[in-house]
């Protein structure tokens, strides 16, 4: 499956089948994130029902502290 | 004034002669005359901006040269306070710009007198803690704040509006605890640049009267791995937020919520006390682990690690003990440079 992570191109596994499973996949699992689906911002309670399909696009932005 | 010095910025027909003129009447404040404020804060003086006020706590250290802008050699030989030699090189970048220098902390009393007078905040701090007392102070005084942040590659920004964005407070839970900072995984100078470039855009818009060409987004880019992100977050506002909603109560301008610190007597030692408790030692250890000149020694109560001539000792309740010095400021500058 192909879907489109902060601009670019992504082949993911059938194993990632949700916002979850990519989150996990791209190891950023322990960082808080705001998490845009198909330009639907998502609770984190709902990362694991957002089922990704092909030509998805998942939008990740973090906050840093550094200045 | 002279005729020809924003020429440039006035054919620029979003700005404009009025722009100018506003401009010139604007004051700004800039928190932070680091990488971030460095260059925040010339971009804002070549302007025209009639008067800024900068607020930094620390001084011109060697390794500050490869990306702060403002600052020489020079600086750093004679340890100038980041403020004053900001505010040396700006008055001879542009000399119709008034510029205060405050060698201190942004705290709440000096905040107080600054904000109400000022038009705009510029974030350029190093911490969530400062962050989230100026957000409280920009809502209380209905004032907008740029939020801007850099680590490695990566940039982050965002313009909080009062009444119109979410704040930070609402953004809460998308804080880090124990983020990677600048000096443990390092920073690259064009970064900088580009956070910069996207406040202080923002900054001209708001200052000139352009409010309706705001982003509304938070925007974060990683130079390094091609990325670039706008998210609108319009919805990320919270009806019951203790800071920007109507039941409001500014929680981080409390006293208590400060980071706290003590002078240990007789040890050359400083306490702090962070608001944000319960510290999970192993991720502090990993983050830190990533930058191989800190020693590093770590047991099930305590980490401790040298750097400098400093000993940092952290305990599971987030306190810290910060040995070789017995300058409160000094010491916090330490904490917040190695543990967020
Ligand atoms: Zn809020």
């Amino acid at each position: 499956m192909k879907i489109t992570v902060n601009g670019n191109g992504l082949e993911v596994q059938e194993e990632v089948k949700h916002v979850k499973g990519l989150i996990d996949f791209l190891g950023l699992e322990d960082k808080p994130l705001i998490i845009e689906h198909n330009q639907q911002i998502l609770q984190k309670e709902e990362h694991e029902k957002a089922v990704l399909e092909n030509g998805d696009k998942v939008e990740i932005v973090h906050f840093v502290g550094g200045g | 004034m002279e005729t020809n010095r924003y020429h440039r910025q006035i054919l620029f027909a979003p700005i404009g002669e009025s722009g100018q003129e506003k401009l010139s009447q604007s004051h700004v404040l800039i928190i932070g005359a680091g990488a971030l404020g460095s260059s925040s804060a010339e971009a804002l003086t070549r302007a025209g901006v009639g008067h800024i006020t900068l607020i930094d706590r620390d001084y011109v250290e060697e390794s500050n040269l490869q990306r702060q802008q403002l600052f020489s050699e020079k600086d750093m030989e004679q340890k100038m306070p980041k403020a004053i030699a900001a505010r040396q090189r700006l008055s001879e970048v542009n000399s119709h710009v008034k510029i205060d220098a405050i060698v201190g902390d942004a705290e709440v009393d000096i905040l107080r007198k600054i904000v109400p007078e000022a038009d705009l905040i510029i974030d350029a701090t190093d911490n969530f803690e400062t962050r989230l007392l100026l957000n409280d102070m920009a809502q209380k005084y209905q004032k907008p704040w740029i939020y801007g942040a850099i680590v490695a590659s990566y940039g982050v920004t965002f313009t909080v509006v009062p009444k119109k964005t979410p704040c930070l407070q609402c953004l809460q839970e998308y804080i880090p605890v124990n983020g990677a900072t600048c000096d443990s995984v390092g920073v690259i100078q064009p970064v900088v640049q580009k956070v910069v470039s996207q406040q202080i855009t923002e900054a001209l818009k708001l200052l000139t009267g352009n409010e309706a060409a705001l982003s509304g987004k938070i925007i974060s880019f990683d130079l390094w791995n091609n990325e670039h992100v706008e998210i609108e977050v319009a919805s990320l506002r919270k009806a019951d937020c203790p800071s920007c909603s109507e039941k409001r109560s500014y929680p981080n301008l409390a006293y208590d919520s400060h980071l706290k610190t003590a002078v240990l007597c007789g040890r050359n030692t400083v306490q702090l006390r962070p608001q944000r408790k319960q510290t999970d030692l192993n991720e502090v250890a990993k983050e830190l682990q990533k930058n191989n000149q800190i020693k590093l020694f770590q047991n099930p109560y305590l980490l401790s690690f040298e750097v400098d001539s400093f000993r940092i000792v952290l305990f599971q309740d987030g306190r810290a003990l910060v040995h070789g010095t017995m300058d409160q400021m000094e010491a916090k500058n330490i904490y917040h440079r190695y543990l967020g």
